[in-house]
């Protein structure tokens, strides 16, 4: 089955190749300057090093899973960089690079997956939810804050617009397709961003649906587009114009971002077990970052003082990562009861005295227990 | 986190929930100078192969763990001096240090953490069963029963007090029995388990230290055991049986084969052969300059006369569905080379073995074969395979009944080949003969299949000559 599935792969929206050429392309025209480019580069550059850092640190013991965003930057990046501030956005967990872009610093991502948090930021001081672990919730929820913007009547050409990340195995979850039926029926300002890495840990397309994922808006009655999903610039491009026909209350619409999970699924995850080292070739060749570099350098508007430059950030940073991490605080046992109800509760109150009592029971308990 | 001196890196769990991983090889040697995030070792675990990349820079002191071993998660494994002022602390101190209590890092989980129970206060019973005393410095007086957190002993190693059999023993009831049947006390035994638990390693210890000086305690010797038995039979009770833990390899082929067994109806066939021509054709090819670097040997004839048989037998290269009641014939052959070695068997494949020429598939074989014994073999290289020889001839036996690798439809056996009384040509004579069996899954493949390709196969390694042409 896979065969026909490749032989009827349908075109999708690049406008950098992975030559690093640039194409134009009549629905998504794409104005940039260098030092936008630049910038593009040097963000894709940085959190693929936040990245190979939080692996490495997993392995040592500093965190307790990690999921790699490993060959999918691009499309983080792009879509990214395509919000507004006012913009919200709801991830999945793998979304280290809209972070990025939103502001979240690398600790307060590391923080979760340390597990010295149950969250590591502000989401509306970001504009961006906390990550979702369970798998596709978030739609339903990005779908709700939508419908919720339109009630504030927030919408026109400087309203604010919703976007929801999930993966390709999200979309074999009922709630996908409740979001996509809701937001379509209440014209939801909210574009639905699909990172298509083709393993829903080991589950490969072909077992998650029989036509291609973008073409699945149409059947709930909104528009839907492939990019590749490994061209910053399309992502950007793409995500930007679907951002403005949502946020102006033209209803929302489905990007699938055609890419590549390089890594594992996750820290617990071995992929070797499943696909062959040969897929990993061919899509190494399609690699983000590298045409983004091929493009600036031919092009001429970037030299290598800017790619060393860029290079010793992305070093210096990694440090500050590791550093950070170890650095992070451990919470005081007793938080948990302090987040359960806004409001005393007289039950909770009750736990949070006999875990003090449990907590000072120790002999230990002076030198560290109780804070 | 200033670190100096030589600082020691745990086993951590790399995974969710982990508690060990055996330790593959290590990549640095004492002496190596090391960087911050180079790889050291390789580690497999129940859920995958990974390499662990150092935390410190500096020179490697010590490996704590040698390659091969199965070690606890939080175990130390390897000692990094990191240089920067002071001299170097000794290895032995940097362990010492580290069996303080300290705070275990998020991915020790929670086993390295249990292993170092903190300490209670003692509590003066109380009476009133909702009150709740205010934590202050804590009372001493004797730990009563019904003290809802009565205080273990410290579970290290070492010679702890016999307890003398005033307090209740803490021990799982297998390790009871266990203690019971090789006549062992356990109020004598020094418990090493988490909280003052006596584990079954506890008692096997005992029960060994004990056999030789002491003679067994009668009262706790089982009833049924005959009187005067020797001291040296009930101690060696424990050395009679040795458990080895399933995991790994083992593991797999384990759930493989009962998968395998269970599932699909084998049926098994067996076909006598006179491989003089095949013999005499593999030192042919030896000649040939195509195979000058490549071993050639009868099993790649009998590879390939596998390969002839599937292209004119496809269903024989095929594999059942039950999901969706569908037999999927495969029209590539990925071919599968049981190969024992020290991890114990595994089955790479050569992938599209069918489109191989015979040197590239010589050269396959023996690359995988290779890989295989070198322990080396990549996951992916033992999936997908679609059809499997396995050559029982090199244990020096002449057939078997092969279970199939899951997935497939049939598994041909290559017995060794002897020199056999033989008629050939109407005269009795001395020929080089083998058997080969194949089993197939009778769900998809009927006997008249299943001959056909065993006849098939035997045809051609009798005048291997005679379909040249066909091995390309």
């Amino acid at each position: 089955m896979s065969n026909n599935t490749a032989q009827k792969q349908p075109e999708l929206v690049q406008l950098l190749t992975p030559e690093g050429e640039l194409r134009r392309h009549p629905d998504y025209p794409i104005d940039i300057s260098a030092e936008e480019m630049r910038g593009l580069y040097r963000d894709l550059v940085l959190v693929r090093r936040v990245d190979t850092e939080a692996v490495a640190l997993q392995r040592q013991g500093e965190l307790g899973l990690w999921a790699s965003l490993l060959g999918q930057e691009a499309a983080q990046i792009g879509s990214g960089r395509a919000l507004r501030p006012g913009d919200m956005a709801f991830p999945s967990y793998r979304e280290h690079g809209v972070a990025w872009c939103r502001g979240i610093r690398p600790r307060q991502l590391l923080s979760m997956f340390r597990g010295v948090s149950n969250g590591g930021w502000d989401p509306h001081e970001y504009g961006f939810h906390l990550y979702s672990i369970v798998i596709a919730s978030q739609t339903l929820h990005a779908t709700g804050y939508a419908m919720g913007v339109q009630r504030d009547g927030a919408l026109g050409a400087d309203g604010t617009a919703v976007i929801c990340y999930f993966g390709d195995g999200a979309t074999s979850q009922g709630d996908t397709s409740e979001a996509f039926n809701f937001a379509a029926v209440n014209n939801a300002p909210v574009v639905f961003f699909c990172q298509n890495n083709q393993w829903a840990i080991s589950e490969p397309p072909e077992r998650q649906a029989r036509v291609p994922l973008y073409r699945r808006a149409a059947g709930f009655g909104f528009p839907g587009v492939r990019i590749d999903g490994n061209d910053v610039l399309a992502s950007l491009a793409v995500t930007r114009a679907a951002l403005q026909h949502a946020r102006e209350g033209q209803g929302p619409m489905l990007i699938e971002a055609f890419t590549y999970r390089m890594g594992a699924h996750t820290t617990n995850d071995d992929p070797s077990r499943y696909r062959v080292s040969a897929e990993l070739e061919e899509w190494r060749s399609k690699d983000p970052i590298e045409r983004v570099r091929t493009h600036l350098t031919n092009e001429g508007i970037a030299d290598d003082a800017f790619f060393a430059e860029v290079d010793a950030e992305a070093e210096s940073i990694g440090e500050r990562v590791r550093r950070e991490c170890r650095e992070l605080p451990d919470p005081d046992p007793l938080d948990i009861f302090h987040e359960v109800y806004a409001e005393p509760n007289g039950h909770i109150d009750r736990q949070r005295a006999d875990f003090a009592d449990y907590l000072a029971s120790f002999e230990d308990a002076d030198a560290e227990g109780v804070r | 986190m200033d670190k100096r001196g030589v600082q020691e890196f745990r086993l951590p769990d790399v995974g969710e929930g982990l508690v060990d991983a055996e330790i593959l090889q290590w990549y640095v040697r004492p002496g190596d100078a090391v960087e911050v995030n180079q790889m050291i070792c390789e580690i497999e675990t129940a859920k995958a192969a990974v390499e662990l990349p150092s935390p410190y820079a500096g020179t490697v002191h010590e490996l704590l763990v040698e390659a091969g071993s199965t070690v606890d998660v939080g175990t130390p494994i390897i000692t990094v001096d990191v240089g920067g002022g002071g001299e170097a602390a000794p290895a032995a101190q940097a362990r010492q240090e580290t069996e303080e209590r300290e705070k275990p890092l998020v991915g020790y989980g929670e086993k390295a953490a249990a292993t170092r129970r903190r300490p209670r206060r003692r509590r003066v019973p109380d009476a009133a069963p909702s009150g709740r005393r205010p934590a202050g410095p804590a009372a001493t007086g004797p730990t009563a029963p019904a003290d809802p957190a009565p205080e273990y002993r410290a579970a290290r190693p070492g010679p702890a007090a016999p307890n003398g059999g005033t307090r209740a023993v803490l021990a799982k009831p297998p390790v009871r029995k266990l203690a019971k049947d090789l006549g062992v006390d356990l109020h004598e035994v020094t418990p090493t388990g988490s909280g003052g638990v006596v584990t079954r390693d506890d008692v096997r210890r005992y029960a060994t230290a004990a056999a030789p000086s002491e003679p067994a305690r009668p009262q706790a010797a089982p009833a049924d055991e005959p009187a005067g038995t020797p001291a040296s039979a009930n101690g060696g009770a424990a050395l009679r049986e040795e458990r080895i833990p399933v995991k790994g390899v083992r593991k797999h082929t384990a759930a493989a084969m009962v998968n395998s067994a269970f599932t699909a109806p084998h049926v098994t066939e067996f076909l006598q052969v006179d491989v003089t021509k095949t013999m005499e054709a593999v030192r042919k090819l030896r000649d040939r300059p195509e195979f000058s670097e490549t071993k050639v040997s009868p099993l790649l004839l009998v590879a390939r006369a596998l390969l002839t048989a599937v292209r004119r037998n496809p269903q024989i290269n095929a594999s059942w569905d039950e999901a969706a009641q569908e037999i999927v014939v495969k029209r590539y052959v990925n071919l599968g080379i049981a190969a024992a070695t020290e991890r114990g068997l595994v089955v790479p494949n050569i992938k599209d073995a069918d489109t191989k020429p015979l040197p590239e598939l010589a050269r396959g074989i023996q690359a995988l074969t290779e890989t295989a014994r070198a322990g080396r073999t990549a996951p992916e290289d033992m999936s997908g395979g679609t059809i499997t020889i396995t050559n029982v001839g090199v244990f020096g036996v002449d057939a078997g009944t092969p279970i199939i690798n899951p997935g497939e439809a049939a598994i041909l056996a290559f017995g060794q080949i002897r020199d056999l009384p033989w008629v050939h040509e109407g005269a009795l004579a001395v020929r080089k003969v083998t058997t080969l069996s194949i089993s197939f899954d009778h769900r998809l493949v009927d006997g008249e299949l299943g001959s056909k390709v065993l006849c098939d196969v035997g045809t051609m390694l009798e005048d291997p000559e005679a379909i040249a042409l066909a091995w390309g």
